[in-house]
């Protein structure tokens, strides 16, 4: 049944080419500033490539090989010229230059690793074989497979992985990040408005790896409130919980909440992670 | 578990294993998949095997190709390796393209690790045994002519290295029946690649089969920078050289320096899987990151390493059938050295998202947006080479046409990607495996094809079909487009690599529109199958003994098709570039030697190449499956064979003068009954390799 719906759905977006997602819409400004300096970058590129598709169907056609009928004039010993030369190295060389600044303030003010406002909402990801762990430590909760933010509002994610390598990437939202064991990375994003978006690991883990996705959703802040206070009163992630999660795949009986959450236990996830700004070298 | 004799090997690595122990009907499917490749692969090789029995070519396999030392019969195994290895990738491509088509709510025809597998051994088939025994095969033949030598500077080198090379492609082959391959892809990051994620074979099986090669493409990146060095002939100086020996030389001083980082790097792994280091491991203080970072320290220049030869061949095309001299030697020089040296500076755009400053990240982007100067000043050079030519629409044309349009797509692509604040959202996606093809086909793989199509006749005596080959480019193109443009679409919807199956239903049009591509492609496959076979039902009428079917402007074209053991008569003497058309404008060809023709010293066949291969084959299959006693037996037999190559006093033998004259006038008497034929009659049976220079024909 899910499958045939799904089919469905796929040959209604065959239709209308179902370009509403990933960085087709973002859906907070760190994703609108990446989709902004695509097009920019898409722009600068166009200047180079149009006039390249323009020129190389006409030198076929005028000076193809016509046996005895030649009208265009042929030098075959032309092979060189300065002007030429230095208009062939300027060109691409102006270009660069302006696609390298658009490069250097984009990448400066997309630092991941910048934080989004003053004070923002602090989450902590942890990665296992097949899933995701989201502690909310200043709440003191946390959730499995489910990302929850208030609307309109910084968070700054930090992450690790108790397993391999992964990688954190919900399109409509910011960039992704790798998650790596004894190591601590960060993210930073906001959500405009309510929504769900789907989030994945982007680096190959398995078995499950296609599976290993999860929802973000952000709530307006009451709504986020509201939430918070209900996830204190799930069930503690206690050290059978932890062991659980480290088991592959999912556990059925697993909770998707968790209240009571140890405050230090990220920084025991992550092991050795410090507070450096920077360098998942840590 | 571990058995003295046979290791870690057990009836769980048969390939009826999966189907065995297959409980869901998906598992069926993917085990019937699994058992259909393992015994094509074994049918194949029963076939090859009976054929040789059956016309007795066994004893001739052996003397005159296997244990030979001629660059130009090592080149040709190069490329016939490269051919049949890329059949089982692009079958595998297939494979991965349907069951992404299919794999819509978790369907399909392959498991989750099966298809792990796939793309495992899809990636590493296609850089390390396909591309890089395509380039270093052309390379072998070509180069050493277009220099005026004899062959390359050490002959029996370059057939270890093509022993190596085979190694490592039979390893993949063996891992195809005895199974199963790692999952790790063709890069193995670590720690999934470490025994205490995946203790199993398959990574082991990557580690040898990637480090045979490693060391095979080292080897011949000595080889080929000292023959470039050292064998040109008198007056061939290096700014004289042909483009594509510039290409050439830089290709080599790359994998000189590019190869290394890689060898190491799975060494480490190797280190600790098998010893129990702790190098990229998770605990005891091992750092993945370190890896990533050996990895493309190899893996950027790498890329180079395969563009740069396709960069060359598309030189000598465009040249050639535009009737017209290269445009920008010097600026092409210029801009090949460029690409060489900054390729080594950009690894970091392979993981601008493992968390280091913006500072290093933009850097290394504006790095990599650099070499697209370089490279975007080829692209104008090769237009302006077009530029007041005269420009024959031949079949290397089509796919030099295609190269253009397609690669500055990829180009642009590539820009995209080097942005970090982009890379950020498209790294790890569809876009990126987009991009990458994107690169390797048009550029690389086109490159290569068109060189087959452009140095075939040289090789063998015969020009290829040229009807089916019209055939084969045209569909290359179409089914190029078809098949990875949807994947840029799928990477910026978010759709990641190396996924089995999917819950998104606006993926499916595109995974669909892709499949229509890979079937196309393999068709284009079937198409070159089709054009060897009719060329060669139809080889006389394609004859061009006289060897310069396209009116050539370097050295190997002035030599009889297919060309001799020795290369040349008397090494010739060269006065400047494109020395064979100015040659052809004054008179003729290289003409009798003013001295005399004398005897000729040529390297005399050796065993040690095939010996170090078969034995490296055996230590990659014996390390994997930890069947301890084999891995000592064949390194002994590695080291042994080097030893004993060093009482080898006769190492040479010589071809009379007498042999020499013969041939050289039997081949002049043939150039002077075959017409000089226009261009028009290119591609017409009156094509006997004679050629009247182009730039003449006006006047003539
Ligand atoms: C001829 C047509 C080809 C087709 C249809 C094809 C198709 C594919 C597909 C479907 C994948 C898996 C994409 C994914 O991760 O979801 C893939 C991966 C890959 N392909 Fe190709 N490919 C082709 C040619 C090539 C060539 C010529 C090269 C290199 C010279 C190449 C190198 C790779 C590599 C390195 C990977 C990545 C493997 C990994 O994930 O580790 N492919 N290709
Ligand atoms: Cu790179």
């Amino acid at each position: 049944m899910i499958r045939i719906s799904l089919l469905v759905s796929g040959l209604w977006a065959l239709s209308g080419c179902g370009l509403d997602m990933g960085l087709f819409s973002p859906a907070g400004p760190v994703a609108e500033a990446q989709r902004m300096h695509l097009w920019i970058v898409c722009a600068l590129m166009l200047l180079v490539v149009i006039p390249i598709f323009v020129t190389i169907p006409f030198l076929l056609w005028r000076y193809r090989y016509r046996d005895g009928k030649n009208h265009a004039s042929y030098r075959p010993d032309w092979e060189a010229s300065w002007r030429w030369e230095v208009m062939l190295w300027s060109g691409p060389l102006v270009v660069t230059a302006a696609l390298g600044w658009f490069l250097w303030t984009y990448t400066k003010a997309l630092d991941p690793y910048r934080p989004l406002s003053e004070a923002p909402l602090q989450v902590q990801v942890v990665s296992y074989d097949w899933k995701w762990l989201f502690i909310y430590p200043d709440l003191g909760v946390a959730s499995v497979d489910r990302l929850v933010l208030p609307a309109g509002q910084a968070v700054t994610l930090s992450l690790t992985s108790r397993t391999v390598m992964q990688s954190m990437l919900i399109p409509e939202l910011a960039g992704q990040i790798y998650l790596m064991n004894g190591m601590t990375t960060h993210l930073n994003l906001s959500a405009d408005h309510p929504g769900q978006w789907t989030g994945r690991n982007t680096q190959y883990n398995g078995d499950g790896f296609h599976r290993q996705t999860f929802r973000a959703e952000a709530m307006a802040p009451s709504d986020f409130a509201r939430w918070a206070e209900t996830a204190a009163n799930a069930p503690p992630l206690d050290q059978p919980a932890l062991a659980a999660l480290e088991e592959r795949g999912r556990d059925p009986d697993l909770p998707d909440t968790f209240g009571q959450v140890p405050p230090h236990l990220f920084h025991d996830l992550a092991g050795t992670a410090t507070h450096a700004h920077h360098g998942g070298g840590q | 578990m571990s058995d003295i004799l046979l290791g870690r090997l057990d009836a769980s690595a048969l390939p009826w294993h999966e189907l065995a122990i297959a409980k869901t009907g998906l598992e069926v499917i993917s085990g019937i998949v699994g058992l259909t490749a393992a015994l094509l692969a074994v049918l194949g090789a029963l076939l090859v095997a009976a054929a040789l029995t059956w016309w007795r070519l066994w004893g001739p396999l052996w003397r005159d190709w296997l244990t030979s030392l001629d660059h130009k019969k090592i080149g040709i195994m190069y490329v016939v390796l490269a051919f049949v290895m890329l059949a089982r990738a692009v079958s595998e491509a297939g494979v991965m393209r349907l069951q992404q088509a299919l794999g819509l709510g978790g369907g399909g025809i392959v498991t989750p690790d099966h298809f792990g597998q796939l793309f495992s051994t899809h990636g590493t088939i296609m850089i390390f045994f396909v591309a890089m025994p395509f380039i270093t095969g052309l390379i072998n033949y070509v180069m050493p002519l277009q220099i005026g030598a004899r062959d390359v500077s050490f002959p029996l080198l370059n057939s270890v290295s093509l022993g190596l090379t085979a190694a490592g492609a039979a390893l993949m082959m063996v891992s195809l029946v005895l199974q199963p391959f790692s999952t790790g892809g063709w890069s193995g990051y670590p720690p999934f690649t470490e025994a205490a994620f995946n203790p199993g074979a398959g990574p082991d099986y990557w580690i040898w089969a990637v480090t045979l090669s490693s060391l095979g493409s080292t080897l011949t990146g000595i080889n080929f920078t000292v023959t470039l060095y050292k064998e040109r002939c008198e007056g061939m100086h290096l700014m004289r050289m042909p483009m594509f020996c510039w290409t050439s030389l830089c290709t080599a001083i790359l994998m000189i320096f590019a190869m290394p980082p890689l060898t190491v790097a799975t060494g480490l792994l190797a280190l600790d899987r098998y010893l129990g280091f702790h190098i990229f491991t998770n605990d005891g203080g091992g750092n993945m990151m370190m890896f990533a970072n050996l990895f493309w320290l190899f893996g950027h220049p790498e890329v180079y390493i395969l563009i740069l030869p396709a960069f060359g061949v598309w030189n000598e095309v465009f040249s050639t059938f535009s009737g017209k001299g290269l445009f920008g030697y010097r600026a092409l020089v210029m801009a090949t050295m460029c690409i060489a040296i900054l390729s080594f500076t950009v690894w970091v755009h392979h993981f601008f998202t493992m968390g280091q400053s913006a500072d290093l990240n933009a850097i290394f982007g504006i790095a990599t947006m650099a070499i697209g100067i370089p490279t975007g000043v080829k692209i104008y050079d090769w237009m302006l080479t077009m530029y007041k030519g005269r420009v024959r629409i031949s079949v290397p044309m089509v796919y030099g046409i295609g190269f253009l349009f397609l690669f500055v797509l990829g180009g642009t692509t590539g820009v995209i990607l080097a942005n970090p604040s982009i890379d950020y959202q498209v790294h790890n996606t569809l876009f990126l495996v987009a991009h990458f093809h994107n690169m390797v086909i048009p550029g690389t793989l086109f490159g290569m094809i068109a060189g087959y199509t452009l140095w075939f006749p040289k090789a063998f005596g015969f020009r290829l079909n040229d009807r089916w080959g019209y055939r084969a480019a045209g569909l290359w193109i179409a089914g190029f487009l078809l098949a990875f443009f949807p994947l840029y679409i799928l990477g910026l919807m978010g759709m990641p690599r190396r996924m089995v199956a999917y819950f998104e239903g606006a993926w499916l049009p595109w995974t669909l529109i892709a499949l229509t591509g890979g079937a196309l492609i393999g068709l284009a496959l079937l198409c070159l199958a089709v054009q060897l076979t009719v060329s060669l039902r139809d080889r006389a009428a394609l004859a061009v003994p006289v060897g310069d079917p396209w009116d050539g402007r370097s050295l190997e074209w002035a030599l009889p098709a297919p060309v001799p053991a020795w290369n040349f008569p008397v090494l010739p003497v060269v006065e400047g570039r494109d020395s064979f058309m100015e040659l052809k404008k004054n008179g003729d060809h290289l003409d009798r030697p003013r001295d005399g023709f004398a005897d000729i010293l040529l390297p005399r066949p050796s065993m040690v190449g095939p010996v170090i291969g078969a034995a490296g084959l055996v230590a990659g299959f014996a390390l994997t499956w930890h069947i301890w006693w084999l891995t000592v037996l064949t390194l002994a037999v590695i080291v042994g064979a080097m030893v004993a190559r060093g009482f080898v006093r006769d190492t040479e033998y010589t071809v009379p003068a007498a042999e020499v004259e013969a041939r050289w006038n039997a081949w002049r008497a043939l150039a002077d009954a075959s017409p000089r034929i226009r261009r028009r009659d290119e591609q017409r049976p009156a094509n006997r390799g004679h050629a009247f220079p182009a730039a003449q024909e006006g006047e003539a």
